[in-house]
């Protein structure tokens, strides 16, 4: 299983498309810095063809700092950094897309 | 585990080094092991001691310092990545016939091998970028 | 050391406009000093380091593209693309300076799953 991580915003970047493109069931996807934007239900439409087994992540520190809780669409679970930690251990390669 | 940590972004240019940083104290705290770790590209400028954010601001290389020294992690600095940059320690600084060098203490310089040698024996690799 | 540990290398930026992809390169060719098994996958703008006719002389930049036809000589010759990257950008196999082999999006997918490790560039 993959884990892929986004670091920027869809408005700004490319970067999530680009891994939308490529992410194949089982995988995680998880958005950290200004990737978090990417989880707001405005961008829902983003991840409507995302299979079941692709989990959605976001890194709690960035949600909090950016002042998104409250705003990030329920396909996304927070995870702490240690969630995160786990994550990158349970799958067995990361791939960051920045 | 062993994890074998890559940063690509520059300290105050994106947040790689403060995520990466984050995600080695996590590590540590929940058992794993992280032996070394490797600054590459932008990443580089955590290594300058001369870094002197306001005092009520985070100091990322001071924060890599202590971690360093209180888990042994190794701070590897790609000497190609660093020089090019500007970064680099007295020897260097001596050889470019500069006044002085700059990386500061727990950092150290070596070559592209010490990432090789980081991911081929770790568990499992991740990079931190920035924005390119 | 494990012996059968291979990397893939993702590349994805552009060259010129900063060092990463002339990072990314000294990073392959090291690996391959240490014969491990390296793949280079070239993605999203990454492709644009494929590029055969590449001048940057007047940027007095070194030539990323002479490197890229030399990584045969270091015994680097799994060079990868995506069908889509190139297509978006306009941009057909023979323009590109090295022989390399052109994925669809589940090729890419799965060359993620073909190595141990993955160096993100």
């Amino acid at each position: 299983m993959l884990l892929h991580t986004v670091n920027h915003a869809p408005l700004s970047s490319q970067c999530l498309s680009d891994c939308l493109r490529v992410i194949t069931a089982p995988a995680a996807l998880l958005l950290i810095e200004d990737g978090v934007y990417g989880a707001s239900p405005k961008h829902e439409s983003l991840f409507v063809e995302l299979t079941g087994d692709i989990a959605c992540y976001a890194l709690q520190a960035d949600v909090e700092a950016r002042g998104l809780v409250g705003l990030i669409s329920p396909r996304f679970t927070l995870v702490s950094d240690a969630e995160f930690v786990e994550l990158t251990i349970q799958c067995q390669r990361t791939q960051s897309w920045y | 585990m062993k994890l074998a940590v890559v940063v690509n972004g520059s300290p105050t240019a994106s947040q790689a080094a403060n995520t990466a940083l984050r995600y080695v104290e996590a590590a540590l705290e929940l058992g794993h092991q992280v032996p070394r770790v490797f600054f590459y590209g932008e990443s580089v400028h955590t290594a300058n001691m001369l870094t002197t954010p306001p005092q009520d601001e985070s100091n990322l290389t001071l924060r890599w310092q202590a971690l360093s020294q209180q888990h042994e992690i190794e701070l590897i600095v790609c000497i190609a990545a660093a020089v090019r940059r500007g970064v680099m320690d007295d020897r260097e600084a001596g050889r470019y016939e500069h006044p002085a060098g700059n990386l500061a203490d727990g950092f150290e310089l070596s070559g592209l091998g010490q990432l090789v040698d980081a991911t081929l024996n770790a568990d499992r690799v991740i990079t931190f970028g920035g924005q390119q | 050391m494990s012996q059968t540990a291979t990397i893939l290398l993702v590349l994805r930026h552009s060259p010129y406009s900063s060092q990463i992809a002339r990072e990314a390169l000294d990073a392959a060719l090291t690996a391959a000093a240490f014969e491990v098994p390296i793949s280079l996958l070239f993605i999203n703008d990454g492709v644009y380091q494929l590029l055969a006719k590449q001048q940057p002389d007047q940027l007095q930049a070194k030539n990323l593209s002479k490197t890229l036809s030399a990584l045969a000589m270091y015994d680097i010759e799994r060079l990868y693309t995506a069908s889509h990257c190139l297509e978006l950008r306009g941009l057909s196999n023979d323009q590109l300076i090295v022989d390399v082999e052109t994925l669809d999006d589940s090729g890419v997918s799965a060359l993620f799953h073909q190595h141990q490790h993955i160096l993100s560039f």
